[in-house]
């Protein structure tokens, strides 16, 4: 039944031709978008939001991937970020450190 | 016969080399335009929606107008309110306005219920009489219970005796009730069955309540009725409440006989197969499905929740809508908060790469939820997801380690408030 369901849409490949929101492609990369989610606990745009948890923004990228890749091996102590890290590979882990370096504290 | 032709085309564009940016692309929809700017509107401002309608903003470099509505001027969100049920935060900490929003991203904000979605005119009609048109739709509206799934139980009688699921007037009446509760007295709670929000919801209210009873009504029991035979953080949580609280709760669950047979309001006594219990403050968290309107919309399915694309969140049941948060059917990732707003953050990333012909970017997606066992004993649960064969499935994850030092469970407890503090900042403050 789900299968009937999907949308038509997804056919009409001929009608993706859309109007461009901005002249330049300004796209979301996955590690932007990765990034957003460790904003929860790190803060929003990775700055301090009053609490025990370390912001990232402006982390200088080359100390951040030492300190989760030893975290991920468990060289580093953590309570929850090893839990994270294993689903992180290390290329992952250096794009993400290399988003939050971008930002400003 | 849709989906296999779909599936085939999809496999001759990834023969020619072309599979992923088109399959990204044949994910979207081709719901036309009304507008020349692309106007979102976003019913719901929980943890959800709210995310959804600032990232729908920060994702389009503020191209893309949104429209935000939501009948509350305030928002009380139910992570934190069982810290209050113990004391250790209040109402105000607890409480977001929409102000950040209006003024720092652009969204516009309206304070109304909607009364009916077309999802044909892509219209959403308000009880103002005002009819607001989208291109895009998206719905976080939470949850709805199914109050008569426990005999006895309904609507009016959690007027009496309170769920306090859905934070607000219902989490200051249960509050009220506990410091009311006579000395040695009996707390009980009818705890849900699965799918339900925040699975270890129930289990840090009891121990916030346990705490609460240890210092001002030391003599007081808890007893969970339990209609699952295991729960979030289980060992966990009991490994705490020894540690704490020493023998005042008492957990039973299916393979005790604990599922309820019957609730007598007025008097206070549950009966189940186990045993029949007279108790002086009962908290029960009923079942629960999709908030209303997603039934009112057609969005939800023999389950009681909603069907999703779940890499764009774009309802399988109506194209130009998308569901996130709780409502949904978002693979392996457990209804909370955390989840929520993720979702939203990956439905508005979805619309975003839509609307400009982009390739959906594929991130990974965690949730991360704190308990609190004690007011300086911190538990979590964290996972990490990504999509595998169209579903949102586990990577990695895991619980807080058993027998860790009190100085790791006080880290955690930390933790737990820094959370709130960054969650709440990045849905509703800054």
């Amino acid at each position: 039944m789900k299968t009937v369901m999907m949308p038509l849409s997804a056919l009409f490949v001929g009608a993706l031709s859309l109007m461009p929101l901005a002249a330049h492609a300004d796209v979301i990369s996955n590690a932007e978008l990765s990034a957003t989610t460790c904003f929860m606990c790190h803060g929003p745009e990775g700055k301090y939001s009053g609490g025990a948890i370390p912001p990232l923004a402006g982390y200088p990228a080359n100390i951040m991937v030492q300190q989760l890749k030893d975290m991920k091996s468990g060289k580093r102590p953590s309570t929850v970020m090893q839990r994270h890290l294993k689903a992180y590979s290390d290329e992952e882990i250096e794009a993400l450190a290399s988003y939050f370096a971008t930002l400003k504290p | 016969m849709i989906q296999s032709n779909r599936r085939t085309l999809i496999k001759a564009l990834a023969a020619a080399g072309l599979g992923a940016p088109l399959a990204a692309t044949l994910n979207g929809c081709s719901t036309p335009f009304r507008n020349a700017r692309p106007h979102v509107v976003v019913i719901g401002g929980g943890f959800g929606g709210a995310t959804a309608a600032k990232y729908l903003r920060r994702f389009s470099r503020n191209q893309i107008d949104v429209t935000l509505i939501e009948p509350k001027q305030t928002y009380m969100t139910c992570p934190g309110s069982n810290w209050y049920l113990a004391g250790l935060t209040d109402v105000p900490s607890l409480t977001h306005d929409y102000e950040a929003l209006k003024t720092q991203h652009g969204v516009k904000v309206i304070h109304d219920t909607v009364s009916r979605v077309d999802g044909d005119a892509q219209s959403v009609s308000l009880q103002n009489g005002e009819t607001l048109h989208y291109d895009r739709l998206v719905m976080s509206p939470g949850i709805d219970f199914v109050y008569d799934a426990v005999p006895g139980y309904s609507e009016a009688a959690s007027e009496v005796l309170p769920h306090a699921y859905q934070a607000g007037p219902q989490t200051e009446l249960l509050y009220q009730q506990i410091r009311e509760m006579r000395q040695g007295g009996t707390f009980l709670m009818i705890a849900p069955p699965n799918p339900f929000r925040c699975p270890p919801g129930p289990y840090e209210r009891v121990s916030m309540i346990a705490a609460y009873f240890k210092e001002h009504n030391p003599t007081a029991k808890i007893i969970v009725l339990d209609p699952k035979s295991k729960f979030s953080k289980q060992a966990l949580f009991m490994e705490g409440w020894q540690e704490l609280y020493g023998s005042m709760i008492e957990w039973y669950g299916k393979n005790d006989g604990a599922i309820v047979e019957e609730l007598d309001v007025a008097n206070k006594t549950v009966s189940c197969e186990l045993d029949t219990f007279k108790a002086d403050v009962i908290n029960v968290i009923p079942p629960q499905k999709a908030a209303k309107i997603a039934f009112d919309t057609g969005l939800t399915d023999a389950t009681g929740w909603c069907p999703v694309n779940q890499e764009t969140f774009e309802s399988t049941q109506k194209r130009g809508i998308f569901v996130i948060g709780d409502a949904s059917i978002a693979g392996q990732m457990p209804k909370s908060g955390h989840s929520a707003s993720s979702h939203g953050k990956m439905c508005a990333a979805a619309i975003v790469s839509q609307l400009n012909n982009w390739a959906m970017p594929r991130p990974k997606n965690a949730n991360t939820c704190y308990s609190l066992v004690g007011a300086h004993y911190g538990i979590s649960i964290a996972g990490v997801y990504e999509m595998q064969d169209g579903i949102i499935k586990e990577i990695a994850g895991g619980v807080s380690q058993m027998g860790a030092s009190q100085q790791v469970r006080k880290m955690e407890a930390e933790y737990a408030r820094g959370w709130y503090k960054s969650i709440t900042a990045d849905v509703w403050k800054s």
